[in-house]
């Protein structure tokens, strides 16, 4: 790869006061409150002695429950969702107990420019204090096994870290530790 | 040339962005910023293929953003104290494409190198009128354009004597999941560099001076404020087409 002029500018973490910059009223709002079928996906994040990261960030990007996108680089041509309000993206900053969430509702499934099917998922950044740049990871349904097994992005992974990406059911829908760290640490990726 | 260079049986074909190298951002694991050292995964990230949920992202609009997001000291009855300064630049792709329309998201502490948030409690003042958070979008040609107050350097508790630089936070979205920045802004000639980890985390020297902004006298304004000029730049798209099976799908 060469090098390309001028060069990409570096990421830095964005420290404790992150909230002043990143939040909105509606953050957490991928779809309005009250849309059919929503569902709020929750976790907490731990760091690598097990606290809660009180002081992190988390970022969503998904599809639509048709498994398309509003955005012009879809080469399937952009479409607006049959979701009223949909936004795609969500963002939730960490509580005292280290948790987040998200209202949603769950993205279709994808098809890929190899011909294979990507399971419904989300992408999420997370980031925080000592986070020098974003960690990203995907968010997988647990009511999904078939379609999971044969996820690409899924089979290129170790066995037996491939639950860490995977949700646990809630009662309002979904939830989804993250561990930066440590013996169970989530799956993240270089994208 | 194109910029969409992945092709399969189903007829997609998605553009692709190029990766950064491994020197231009901080490694994860910077244990003189003793904040990483708790946090950074242990594992090596695993490669994620770009498909349709990377190469798309947020496109967000005007409805993000209040009247006086972009003016900072405007956004009270009276004027914060401190140097009064404009910060302005282009945001580009790695091949010198402006990118606009992207949402432009700051924050900063005040003159006094303080922050209005609950856990800043070091004993500079407070500043009534000045928040500290600013909003904007990119134009036509990706430029856009705060106007602050300079930010004051604030201690920390990283390392005995530990103070950091004079910085403005900024977070941009680009066009796709790929491109999304978070990064801080720094001020030419600061003496605090030397002793700052989380600057110094940057492993290429000359990647680390593309966080400095420039003194740009041309924006600077007869008897009202100081110009600084920070353009930032973006992830690039690739630009040689890939054949099928040359690929990083695995």
């Amino acid at each position: 790869m060469t090098d390309h002029w001028p060069g990409s500018t570096p990421s830095q973490t964005v420290g404790p006061y992150l909230h002043l910059g990143l939040l909105w009223p509606d953050g957490p709002d991928v779809v309005p409150p009250g849309t059919p079928g929503e569902i709020w996906l929750r976790g907490q994040i731990f760091d690598g002695a097990g606290a809660p990261v009180v002081d992190a960030l988390v970022e969503s990007w998904q599809a639509d429950p048709d498994g398309r996108f509003d955005h012009p680089d879809d080469p399937r041509g952009a479409v607006r969702p049959t979701v009223a309000g949909f936004r795609g993206f969500g963002r939730s900053a960490t509580d005292a107990t280290g948790a987040y969430a998200i209202r949603t509702v769950k993205p279709g499934p994808l098809p890929g420019p190899d011909g294979v099917t990507e399971a419904p998922h989300l992408d999420l950044s997370v980031f925080a204090r000592g986070l020098l740049h974003r960690l990203v990871t995907r968010l997988y349904f647990p009511d999904e096994p078939a379609a999971n097994a044969t996820d690409p992005v899924l089979a290129g992974l170790d066995p037996a870290r491939r639950p860490t990406l995977v949700a646990r059911p809630a009662p309002d829908g979904f939830r989804f530790d993250i561990h930066l760290q440590g013996e169970h640490e989530t799956v993240f990726f270089a994208v | 040339m194109t910029n969409f260079t992945e092709r399969g049986p189903t007829g997609l074909l998605l553009p692709r962005y190029r990766p950064d190298g491994d020197r231009t951002h901080p490694p994860l694991l910077s244990p003189e910023y003793g904040s990483t050292v708790l946090r950074a995964p242990s594992r090596p990230l695993a490669l994620l293929p770009q498909r349709l949920t990377e190469i798309t992202g947020p496109l967000l609009g005007a409805d993000r953003l209040g009247p006086l997001d972009h003016d900072l000291t405007r956004q009270h009855e009276d004027e914060p104290l401190g140097q009064r300064i404009i910060v302005h630049g282009q945001v580009r792709d790695g091949d010198g494409r402006p990118v606009p329309g992207t949402l432009v998201e700051v924050w900063q502490p005040n003159a006094a190198g303080r922050y209005r948030h609950a856990v800043d409690n070091w004993p500079a003042p407070l500043d009534p009128n000045f928040t500290g958070v600013g909003r904007t979008l990119t134009d036509a040609d990706g430029r856009y354009r705060f106007v602050t107050v300079q930010p004051g350097a604030y201690p920390w508790r990283n390392h005995l004597n530990a103070w950091r630089p004079a910085h403005i936070h900024f977070s941009l979205f680009g066009r796709a999941f790929t491109q999304r920045l978070v990064t801080q802004m720094y001020f030419p000639g600061d003496p605090l560099f030397f002793q700052d980890p989380i600057f110094n985390s940057i492993p290429d020297p000359a990647a680390r001076q593309r966080l400095v902004s420039r003194y740009d006298h041309s924006v600077s304004e007869p008897e009202w404020a100081l110009g600084y000029e920070f353009d930032l730049v973006l992830r690039g798209r690739e630009s040689t087409p890939f054949e099928d099976g040359d690929d990083d799908d695995d």
